[in-house]
């Protein structure tokens, strides 16, 4: 016999009411831990596909830059064109250490995706593409025989979905051109998965463009002159310049506002949960009144009562935390799931990260929400006087 | 001559009720020896609980003095006068009052964990066999008769072993059979345990078996008289 026990029979007593009560809090404990991993998941994301775009800085033809900074995460580069000679103008500047000119075009495929049609997205690169992004490498094949050949290399995923090997023959609707696959690249975890490269000048002829690029994106020698080489190209008539940083701000504030409604759905359903949990213990309190006063008709102090009310609260508050945790790890799918359709930017790779001290703090904070509840129940449940409770009992 | 285990002199309790005062006990002396075995009687209102309350310290009293078990109860709080009973005094009440999410046995056996004095743990068992439960020791109280709980209720309150024993109308809602076998067990209790027992009841035949019996009228003693029944 102990408290423990004894606060637990208690709880049995009425199994319904103590699940409800267990499942109000393990929601509100589930939510705030999918939340919080959805923060951490979500910028860990967002930097991870910045850090893989290789540059730090996409000098676009100039229109709204929010527009552009999603375009270019998409894979594109905002569909405006640029000349060029830009590129030499930028390559002969001392601060620059690599760069790599892009141009984007996507065209409808009736047949993508067995007939329900789809856009393709294409884009011309050149050698430099590898320079600044050495880590992207072939699983099969190899790259492009000339900046002018009829070739084509798959992102992974593009090549997954339309069932390409190495030599076989693609066609692009509309131009009515066939080029051959000579590589298909290893999964990066990029949006450039989806893409299907060609070399630039392949790409600028086919698409009608000539000397034309969507983008450049930019490797500096120093971080550091981020700023200065920024406000230089600002005077470059018809262009704008992108900092990947500033790209990682821009989507953060995008999403910003949808957190802080989350979060306050969160703390709404905490305090919710809260008053449930006290409601529960001071209904079980005024409903064994009369039990209260005969435990202290023999011998009860005013601590051993309020140490079992406490503990019934502890009780309710433990389990609801490792519920809620139970809830996160198997809902944080469906969380990412609704949070990919509602976000104006999903980075790739899971949005909702989860961690051990997610879980800890998650359990921690309901023990502590427990201890909180409790006070005032047991307070209420300590200071009843034992004659009074035994006898309005009867 | 044997101690005195309760002494009251003008012992009073008053409730303040719509601005009037209503004494349901005004103002009594009387005192119990250890080892006796007294029945409080009185008609309904009278002040009978009232008084087994006070001497049970479970409630304070308004004025007078009160001594139990050699300690001054005059003055004492709530919080001191649970050290007093705690493991000292064992109360049976009319309702039986078990907590019904608990066995049989460890409704006993939480008086003593209450009562500081779980090392006495056998003491549950021991005492559930003595008062003819030792079969029913795994039932709650909802899967006992009514005579049977208030035996279980009897073992909780003798389990720490007390040196008084209070029943506030313990047989009220028993028949008559019922009623004879509590009386029974305390007369038992009383002559082979030298047990202090004092029960209030409405019922005459009952009351009078004990070795004295205290009539209450008003909140006031109307007749002392020592029943030579048993002696
Ligand atoms: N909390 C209270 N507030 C006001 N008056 C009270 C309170 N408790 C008891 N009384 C009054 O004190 C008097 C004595 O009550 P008590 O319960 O002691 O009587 P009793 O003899 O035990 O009666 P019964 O045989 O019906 O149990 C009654 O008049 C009752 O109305
Ligand atoms: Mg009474």
């Amino acid at each position: 016999m102990n408290v423990l026990s004894l606060a637990y029979k208690n709880l049995k007593r009425k199994k319904i009411r103590t699940a409800l009560t267990v499942m109000g809090v393990a929601i509100a404990v589930g939510v705030l831990v999918s939340l919080m991993g959805f923060d951490r998941g979500y910028q860990a994301a967002l930097t991870r596909d910045i850090d893989k775009m290789g540059y730090q800085l996409l000098v676009t033809a100039k229109g709204c830059p929010y527009e552009a900074a999603t375009m270019m995460l998409k894979g594109g580069g905002g569909l405006r064109y640029m000349e060029e000679d830009i590129v030499k103008h930028i390559e002969s500047d001392t601060r620059v250490d690599k760069l790599t000119p892009q141009l984007v075009a996507t065209e409808y495929d009736p047949d993508r995706l067995d007939g329900q049609g789809g856009f393709v997205m294409y884009m011309g690169i050149s050698d430099s593409y590898r320079d600044l992004k050495p880590w992207v490498t072939f699983k099969a094949g190899t790259w492009f025989s000339s900046l002018n050949a009829d070739e084509a290399i798959m992102g992974y995923e593009a090549a997954e979905l339309e069932q390409r090997a190495v030599g076989d023959k693609i066609f692009i609707p509309n131009i009515n051109k066939v080029l051959t696959v000579v590589g298909i690249f290893d999964r990066t975890g990029t949006q450039d998965d989806g893409v299907v490269f060609l070399p630039l000048q392949t790409a600028q002829t086919l698409f009608d463009l000539p000397g034309q690029l969507t983008g450049i994106g930019i490797k500096l020698k120093d971080i550091h002159t981020i700023g200065e080489f920024e406000e230089d190209l600002y005077n470059v008539p018809g262009i704008q310049v992108i900092s990947m940083a500033q790209v990682r701000g821009t989507i953060l504030n995008l999403v910003a506002s949808a957190r802080v409604m989350a979060n306050s759905v969160a703390l709404i359903a905490i305090f919710i949960a809260l008053i449930g949990v006290i409601n529960t213990i001071l209904m079980s309190v005024f409903e064994r009144t009369q039990e209260i006063g005969v435990m202290k008709a023999i011998g009860a102090s005013r601590l051993d009562v309020f140490k079992l009310i406490w503990m019934e609260t502890l009780i309710i508050c433990a389990a609801a935390g490792i519920i809620g945790n139970v809830i996160a790890l198997v809902g944080s799918g469906v969380v990412e799931i609704i949070l990919r359709k509602v976000l104006p930017y999903a980075p790739s790779g899971s949005l909702v990260l989860i961690t051990p001290q997610f879980l800890a703090s998650a359990f921690l904070g309901a023990i502590v929400l427990g201890i909180l509840s409790g006070i005032y129940p047991a307070w209420r449940a300590a200071s009843m006087i034992p004659v009074e409770a035994i006898r309005r009992g009867e | 001559m044997a101690d005195i285990i309760i002494n009251a002199k003008k012992l009073t309790k008053t409730y303040r009720l719509f601005a009037e005062d209503v004494h349901a006990v005004n103002g009594i002396d009387f005192s119990i020896e250890q080892g006796e075995f007294v029945s409080i009687m009185g008609a309904s209102g009278s002040g009978k609980t009232t008084l087994l309350d006070m001497i049970g310290c479970l409630d304070r009293i308004s004025s007078g003095r009160l001594e139990v078990l050699g300690r001054d109860v005059t003055t004492l709080r709530e919080t001191e006068l649970v050290k007093v009973r705690r493991g000292n005094i064992g109360f049976i009440f009319q309702d039986f009052s078990l907590i019904s999410s608990l066995t049989a046995l460890e409704n006993v056996e939480l008086a003593l964990y209450f009562a500081r004095s779980l090392p006495k743990k056998n003491n549950a068992q021991k005492m559930l066999e003595k008062v003819g439960l030792g079969k029913r020791i795994r039932h709650l109280p909802r899967q006992l008769s009514g005579g049977e709980q208030q035996r279980v209720a009897i073992a909780r309150a003798l389990a720490t072993e007390p040196r008084l024993l209070l029943a506030d109308e313990p047989t009220g809602h028993l028949d008559s059979d019922r009623s004879q076998e509590i009386f029974d067990v305390f007369n038992t209790l009383n002559r082979e345990d030298g047990l202090t027992i004092v029960v209030t009841t409405h019922n005459q035949k009952l009351g009078l078996q004990a070795g004295r019996a205290i009539f209450l009228q008003d909140g006031c003693i109307v007749s002392k008289e020592r029943s030579n029944l048993f002696n």
